[in-house]
């Protein structure tokens, strides 16, 4: 099975090249390429799941590149990690390709849009299978570019176009770390290879150098490669500081945001922290035992976790609220990543990829129903008009909150909330991620009040994206339930929201066993701090879900223009959250001030001295060749024209001698003629 | 040498210094023919007489005859017949004349040949001149006859064409 | 000096550079042509006396030479006496001065 691992990927992206070469009308041939690749590779990764519980573990490695002795070797590797995210992938990509075809369906740009969707697809499946670190990263930078290319698909809009150089830009400054760290992991283990037979540089043969060698600043060099592969991963999975490009991506039509910036390539980044784990776990000499890769892992994750889930408080749009989400529950999975190891952060991206994507496709149904309507402030009561995506929504809001025992959410939240209690290093990322599940709760149910209950606070429509044909000309005021095509996804993945939990949960922790490769056993009885854990949880989801009913639910909201309630309670507080902390301001007036000072100073070098430079010589050119003129018109043909004229005057001067007179002629003649005599008579006598 | 010679060679030489200066054609025609008569003279002292003979009746008999005619119907409204040269010109000619005399009574003078004792003199009657014509220089007396033949037609042709071109 | 052939050569000579010094001052063509015609009679009289003086008088060469001298001479002189009039038809003049149509 791991031979033709390779498929995969190489499906949608075959489906993505013929797409590509499609004309514009031909929609219905892009949808189907595009589903269809998607379809078989789903079937595909069902079959390697199945081959991974039978089997175990299987990599595929071959050479790529040749220098020398050495090679550069690439491959795919099946495991139980791999297996399942490529399974999640293909299912939820599945969907969202489905639901597009609605969604899409006004869009004249229709087959560029799946052409881009399939080609991520193939990107974000390579990057998955991956068996070499530089393999991972070749696709790490097609995802990115799938990115942008998605996020500026309506690139007539200056802010679309802007917030995809910012994701590109942004994330950039992260792979730069990735790829120093992947240069030096190179150069000490020898190899990119994770798993090659036991030298790959997960396992011990590679590994075994990286613990000894220290480098700067007493830190092992694991410790530092780990630290700049996660710089990639902070900069793909938008923590804290470089988050700033995530907000802005929600410019792309939902399904970009729902698949991309929710479900699948945010998540890459702590794929890849999960990955690579070994790596990051390898040195024990931070506090406590703990790698000390592994505690700012945890760090950055939590403090990401409550910082996000504030400015989601305060936030009006409602894809802006769900993006600062997502950031929040990123870091929640990384902090979960570095408390409790891969599976725990694992099973919190699978429920969190299906709950995240229906919310995002709900949002999605929700802006197409209100006529492109984003605000929430002028949504409302569409609980009426839309019963199917209130449905799914409220099943996709209560799995993010973490609502207990019936919803995923809950128990994937909960495994991380218990590895930060039992986390000896300190008690801090536990405090802050309490707070950040109880300010999830809150922040949705806001959203929710807003959104579903109350009056429809709507006027019309306001953005009309490039290249949509309105179609709604009878009733263009009211909204209304979206089509069953983009409805069929948003139930199939609430039933999934509800059901992937139960794979998870305390009593039966399947998942985690199964991505930490031990037996599946049964626990018979659940320990006393395991239910302290859940019940805490409990408590703060309805803390949270109360005091958003209390303060958005109980009195409907009358009008757009009517303040927040939190506004009027505290206007400095809520006024930093809703601008966002000003992280984009700062960078704006720091970073990119000096960036474009520099950019400035190398036009003015490049247009003065390297300009000026050439300039010169082309001048000087210019000198030498009129100087070659001059010489050539005054010295040369000049002397020349003299010379004839000279000679033509002489000649001239000669010709006088011969005046037509015949007796000029016989005196020369008679003198000649003596003077000849003379000669020779004379002269030759010696 | 016989005084006759010195008297004759001076007339030869005067009347040719006179026909080349005066300033009347005719007369310079006239004195020509003094000088032919001359030079007949000077064939008789060197014993071929028929030579001299020839000389008379030829060039004065024919040539200067022509000559006379050719200044005749050659005559425009000046009388002189001869603009003047400047001096440049003529002391130029004279100097030319003489350098040609003097190359040669040099060449005379330093001969070898005039040191030699003059033989006697040989007749050459009229019977032996025309044996030679007849014998050894037949072909040059040919030749000579196209040539009269073709200068007799030359002349007339050349004469005769201006006068009927002018009509 | 004093033989009677350096005498004759000297006459001839003489005869031979008047002529020339003619030819070359006198402007009127008849008397170029006269000149000619007395270089022509001194280059005669020059034959003769080297005949008479000469080695090998019996083979009468002077004698014969001077004959065709002579006979070419008059033909030459009626020749050019014809140009000269024909000449003098055309330009009206007989300096010699005038005639410069082939000048270079």
């Amino acid at each position: 099975m791991a031979k033709i691992l390779w498929l995969i990927p190489i499906l949608p992206l075959v489906a993505a090249a013929v797409t590509s070469l499609l004309r514009r009308e031909q929609r219905r041939a892009a949808a189907g390429l595009a589903i269809g690749s998607m379809l078989l590779s789903f079937a595909l990764s069902c079959a390697s799941f199945a081959s991974v519980l039978h089997e175990g573990k299987a990599a595929f490695n071959f050479d790529w590149l040749q220098f020398g002795d050495s090679s550069l070797k690439l491959g795919w590797v099946l495991d139980p990690l791999s297996a399942s995210m490529v399974t999640m992938v293909t299912l939820v990509g599945l969907l969202i390709f489905i639901y597009s075809i609605g969604y899409m369906a006004h869009d004249e740009n229709f087959t560029r849009f799946f052409c881009f969707l399939s080609l991520f697809a193939a990107a974000m499946l390579g990057l998955v299978i991956a068996n070499s670190l530089l393999l991972l990263f070749i696709c790490w930078e097609l995802v990115g570019l799938a990115s942008y290319l998605l996020i500026g698909f309506w690139y007539h809009k200056p802010s679309a176009s802007a917030a995809a150089k910012k994701a590109f830009i942004v994330t950039r400054i992260g792979d730069v770390g990735f790829f120093i760290g992947l240069l030096w992991l190179y150069s000490q283990s020898g190899t990119l290879l994770f798993y090659d037979g036991g030298n790959g540089a997960l396992e011990t043969g590679g590994l075994s150098k990286l613990a000894t060698t220290t480098t700067l600043a007493g830190m092992t060099v694991a410790t530092a490669i780990s630290l700049l592969i996660f710089c990639g991963a902070v900069g793909k999975s938008g923590q804290v500081p470089l988050h700033v490009w995530l907000p802005d991506a929600m410019e792309g039509p939902t399904p970009v945001s729902a698949l991309i910036h929710a479900a699948t390539m945010v998540a890459a980044g702590v794929f890849l922290v999960a990955r690579v784990y070994p790596l990051l776990d390898l040195d024990p000499s931070g506090l406590l035992g703990r790698s000390t890769a592994l505690i700012v892992v945890t760090w950055v994750g939590s403090i990401t976790a409550i910082f996000a889930a504030l400015i989601a408080v305060g936030q009006n749009d409602i894809k802006r609220i769900l993006a600062y989400s997502t950031v929040s529950q990123l870091g929640f999975m990384m902090a979960g990543v570095g408390m409790g190891g891969p599976a725990v952060g694992m099973f919190h991206l699978m429920t969190h990829a299906f709950f995240k994507a229906l919310l995002f496709l709900g949002a999605g149904s929700l802006i197409h129903g209100c006529h492109e309507e984003q605000d929430i402030a002028r949504m409302g009561g569409l609980r009426k008009f839309m019963p199917i995506t209130f449905a799914t929504y409220a099943v996709g809001m209560m799995a993010l909150s973490g609502v207990p025992l019936l919803f995923s959410g809950f128990w994937s939240k909960d495994e991380i909330l218990h590895s930060a209690s039992n986390w000896e290093p300190s008690r801090g990322p536990f405090m802050l991620l309490a707070l950040g599940a109880l300010l999830t709760a809150f922040y949705m149910t806001r959203q929710v009040c807003y959104v579903f209950f109350g009056k429809y606070r709507g006027e019309g429509t306001y953005f009309q994206p490039e290249g949509s044909v309105a179609t709604h000309g009878v009733t263009p005021r009211e909204p209304h339930e979206s089509p069953p095509v983009m409805t069929w996804p948003l139930i199939v993945l609430a039933v999934g929201s509800v059901l992937i939990g139960f794979l998870g949960t305390p009593l039966w922790p399947w998942f985690q066993s199964f991505i930490e490769g031990h037996e599946v056993r049964l626990v018979h009885g659940l320990s006393l701090h395991v239910l302290a854990v859940m019940g805490l949880s409990t408590a703060l989801v309805a803390i949270g879900i109360t005091t958003g009913w209390w303060l958005y639910g109980r009195q409907p909201i009358e009008s757009a223009q009517q303040p927040d309630a939190l506004d009027l309670w505290n206007p400095a507080f809520f006024g930093a959250i809703r601008r966002r902390f000003l992280v984009d301001e700062f960078y704006d007036g720091t970073v990119v001030r000096l960036v474009s000072f520099l950019s400035r100073a190398a036009d003015w070098l490049d247009r003065f001295v390297w300009g000026g430079l050439v300039s010169l010589i082309a001048w000087l050119v210019l000198g030498l060749s009129w100087i070659d003129r001059l010489i050539d018109e005054f010295i040369i043909n000049l002397g020349f024209n003299k010379g004839s004229e000279s000679f033509r005057e002489s000649a001239r001067y000669l010709s006088r001698f011969q005046n037509g007179r015949v007796q000029r002629y016989l005196r020369v003649l008679g003198l000649a003629l003596t003077m000849l005599a003379f000669f020779f008579l004379w002269g030759c006598r010696t | 040498m016989h005084w006759s010679f010195y008297i004759v060679a001076g007339l030869t030489i005067g009347s040719a210094i006179a026909a080349m200066s005066l300033r009347n054609i005719v007369h310079c025609a006239l004195l020509l023919t003094v000088t032919f008569a001359g030079l007949a003279l000077l064939y008789l002292q060197l014993n071929a007489q028929f030579v001299a003979l020839a000389q008379m009746l030829i060039y004065i008999g024919a040539v200067a005859i022509l000559i006379v005619f050719a200044i005749l119907l050659t005559r425009s409204s000046e009388t002189t017949g001869d603009s003047p040269l400047s001096l440049a010109g003529v002391v130029s000619g004279v100097l030319i004349a003489l350098a040609a005399f003097v190359t040669l009574a040099r060449a005379v003078a330093s001969s070898a040949l005039i040191r030699q004792a003059s033989p006697a003199p040989v007749p050459a009657s009229v019977r032996q001149i025309g044996q030679e014509l007849m014998k050894n220089y037949v072909l040059p007396l040919e030749i000579v006859a196209l040539l009269l033949t073709a200068a007799l037609i030359g002349a007339a042709v050349i004469a005769l064409q201006e006068r009927r071109r002018s009509e | 000096m004093s033989s009677p052939l350096a005498q004759y050569l000297i006459v001839s000579a003489a005869l031979f550079s008047i002529g020339l010094a003619g030819a070359l001052i006198r402007r009127n063509a008849v008397l170029v042509l006269i000149g000619i015609e007395l270089m022509l009679n001194a280059a005669n009289l020059n034959f003769i006396a080297f005949w008479r003086y000469g080695k090998n008088p019996q083979a009468l060469a002077g004698i014969m030479f001077v004959i065709f001298s002579i006979a070419v001479a008059a033909a030459e002189a009626a020749v050019g006496l014809a140009l000269i009039i024909a000449i003098y038809r055309h330009y009206k003049t007989t300096q010699v001065d005038k005639i410069d149509r082939m000048r270079g």
